[in-house]
């Protein structure tokens, strides 16, 4: 089965707006989710992962989301930084902690789980 | 060389599997020539028995010796970690990270960040090993430990099917690997890596016997190859990793005809006039206070006169208290020392096992290359392990003393008088000389020391029973012309 361990539940959004409450915090501060997603090579699986993220971002984080891809064929030294070693392999970079989901992300509900949108164990 | 060869058809020596000297003390002669070239050897130990170590040796001394750079990837330590604990071997990594002889990537998994979903591969790493290798051109490559992959990760299935793909992408890169694992229950390993890496096996061990531990080394398998099938000792010092590579390494020694001095005349007049036999093995047994260190070190001192080098390994008295006491026995052993002919190694026997007092020896030998070693006394030895470990260890000791042409004089100490103690007659058979001390009661005031040349091997010799006596001029034997 997938994790035991239960995660709080969390809406990045308040997170977001208790920093922008902060007398020194950019103005324009929206919540935003801060995604890489590393590849190697434009391999069917890559081009999945990409497409499930893209529609699970479009339904969940409402516009405010960046996601970048990297190519790790073309980059590889960009995988020591995030200590990649699987992929595809997403991270969420912000907000924090760093997350990483790896797999094509077919299973939506654990992608959820993953990045702290949904508790462990999903709605029932 | 291999050119050459290829040249006659039937010369099966191209064929032959091409090995990768380790460079590492002892490790190539155990292993015949080094770990498989272009292929994967595995190497497997409980914890704390040194496999990274042995791995990281044969990465740097590859860069070092025999101009191969290597790549390392860390799962369990930082690099910084590995380059602090090296440091204490003597081996300075990041001057090898400079200058592009070394490169270490740290692979870090933790489990608790990671979520799967679906289908992926560990392309990621590959992409960093290969990025790697192209960094510094290497031709060696260490995993350490490769295993802690099953951990981090939940799916076996893919872990395994991406290091059978690993393990293959290595022979073709080229690069000789070397991996460490985990000991398993049952298994070698753990994770039962030895399915994947299968040719060429190294079991490390740690044990721990009567409170004295002792390192060992033992090729598990070597496809392709012929290996010593022993277990060997190993050390663990400042300068590294060393394998002593010697069993009983036989009979095939040349016998010298070349002789040398006792260092006391009186003794060379009854060694037919000559003394020792170069290369030979002498034992002086005595009751406490005869006078066998006095002998060691007139043979370590007619040595040095030579301008030879002795080795003096002093398992009894510390070398300042061993040069007191020589020069009241006319032997100034100090000017030797000062001119680098001498060294005394002194030691407590029960500082370490058998074995780490073999590899000791072993290590100083060939460091040093002296033409004399004297072993003071061995007795205390022998409070370290049993009657049939030290006679086994001393048979190694002698066939590579003999094998180096190095004369070696062991002392010995024997309780009581009359009955022969079962060490001294146990350890005799090996030793090609053997000289009796002892006292004489004589019911006066005075103990009169005597001396006995029990035995000589390949000389006529003097086989009656001497008086002798220590002053400050050293040591005379009386009633010999």
């Amino acid at each position: 089965m997938a994790t035991s361990k239960r995660v709080p539940v969390r809406d990045p959004a308040n997170d977001g707006s208790e920093k922008a409450k902060k007398p020194n915090a950019r103005p324009f501060k929206r919540p935003l989710w801060e995604l890489r997603l590393y590849v190697a090579g434009m391999t069917p699986t890559s081009i999945r992962a990409f497409e499930n993220l893209k529609k699970l971002c479009e339904e969940h984080m409402h516009g405010a989301y960046k996601i970048q891809v990297v190519d790790l064929l073309e980059r590889p030294t960009l995988a020591r930084g995030d200590q990649i070693i699987a992929v595809p392999t997403l991270v969420r970079r912000l907000p924090t902690p760093v997350k990483k989901i790896i797999g094509d992300l077919s299973n939506t509900e654990r992608v959820l789980v993953g990045l702290d949108l949904r508790p462990a164990g999903g709605w029932r | 060389m291999q050119k050459k060869k290829k040249r006659n058809a039937p010369d099966l020596s191209s064929l032959v599997l091409e090995k990768v000297p380790t460079g590492i003390r002892g490790l190539d002669q155990v292993t015949h020539g080094g770990f498989p070239k272009g292929r994967t050897a595995l190497v497997c130990g409980g914890p704390g028995t040194g496999k990274t170590l042995l791995g990281l040796e044969f990465l740097v001394r590859g860069a070092l010796l025999y101009n191969e750079p290597g790549v390392c990837v860390a799962m369990e330590e930082t690099a910084q970690e590995l380059v602090t604990n090296m440091a204490s071997l003597g081996y300075d990594l990041p001057a090898l990270i400079r200058s592009k002889k070394l490169a270490i990537d740290y692979v870090h998994i933790e489990r608790k960040q990671i979520e799967e979903t679906g289908e992926y591969d560990l392309e990621g790493l590959f992409i960093r090993l290969r990025a790697a290798i192209e960094q510094v051109k290497a031709k060696r490559v260490l995993l350490d430990t490769i295993e802690l992959l099953f951990l981090g990760l939940k799916n076996d299935g893919i872990v395994r099917a991406e290091l059978r793909r690993l393990f293959h992408w290595l022979k073709d890169a080229g690069v000789t690997a070397v991996v460490t694992a985990e000991m398993g229950d049952r298994t070698l390993t753990r994770y039962g890596l030895e399915e994947y890496v299968a040719d060429c096996v190294l079991v490390l061990d740690h044990r721990v016997n009567e409170q004295i531990s002792t390192r060992r080394l033992r090729v598990v398998k070597y496809r392709g190859s012929s290996h010593g099938t022993n277990e060997y000792p190993f050390l663990l010092d400042d300068q590294g990793i060393s394998v002593v590579p010697i069993t009983s390494a036989g009979l095939t020694h040349t016998a010298s005809t070349e002789r040398i001095s006792s260092g006391v005349p009186s003794l060379d007049a009854m060694l037919g006039k000559k003394g020792f036999f170069r290369g030979s093995s002498v034992l002086i047994t005595g009751t406490a206070g005869t006078g066998k260190s006095s002998f060691a070190a007139a043979f370590a001192g007619a040595a040095c006169a030579r301008g030879e080098r002795a080795l003096y390994f002093a398992y009894e008295e510390s070398p300042s208290q061993i040069l007191r006491n020589m020069s009241s026995v006319g032997q100034d052993l100090e000017k030797w020392i000062k001119r680098g002919l001498l060294r005394i190694h002194a030691t407590r026997p029960t500082a370490a096992g058998l074995e780490t007092h073999l590899a000791t020896v072993y290590n100083e030998i060939q460091e040093f290359k002296p033409a004399v070693v004297i072993i003071d006394p061995i007795t205390n030895l022998v409070a370290v392990g049993d009657l049939h470990s030290v006679k086994a260890m001393l048979t190694r000791l002698i066939d590579f003393l003999k094998l180096k042409h190095v004369t070696a004089m062991f002392t010995n100490l024997v309780f009581g008088s009359g009955v022969m103690e079962e060490t001294a007659v146990g350890i005799s058979s090996l030793m090609d000389t053997w000289v009796v001390l002892g006292d004489l009661d004589q019911g006066e005031a005075e103990r009169m020391r005597t001396l006995n040349l029990l035995k000589s091997r390949g000389m006529s010799h003097d086989t009656r029973m001497h008086r002798f006596t220590l002053s400050d001029k050293g040591i005379e034997i009386h009633g010999n012309k």
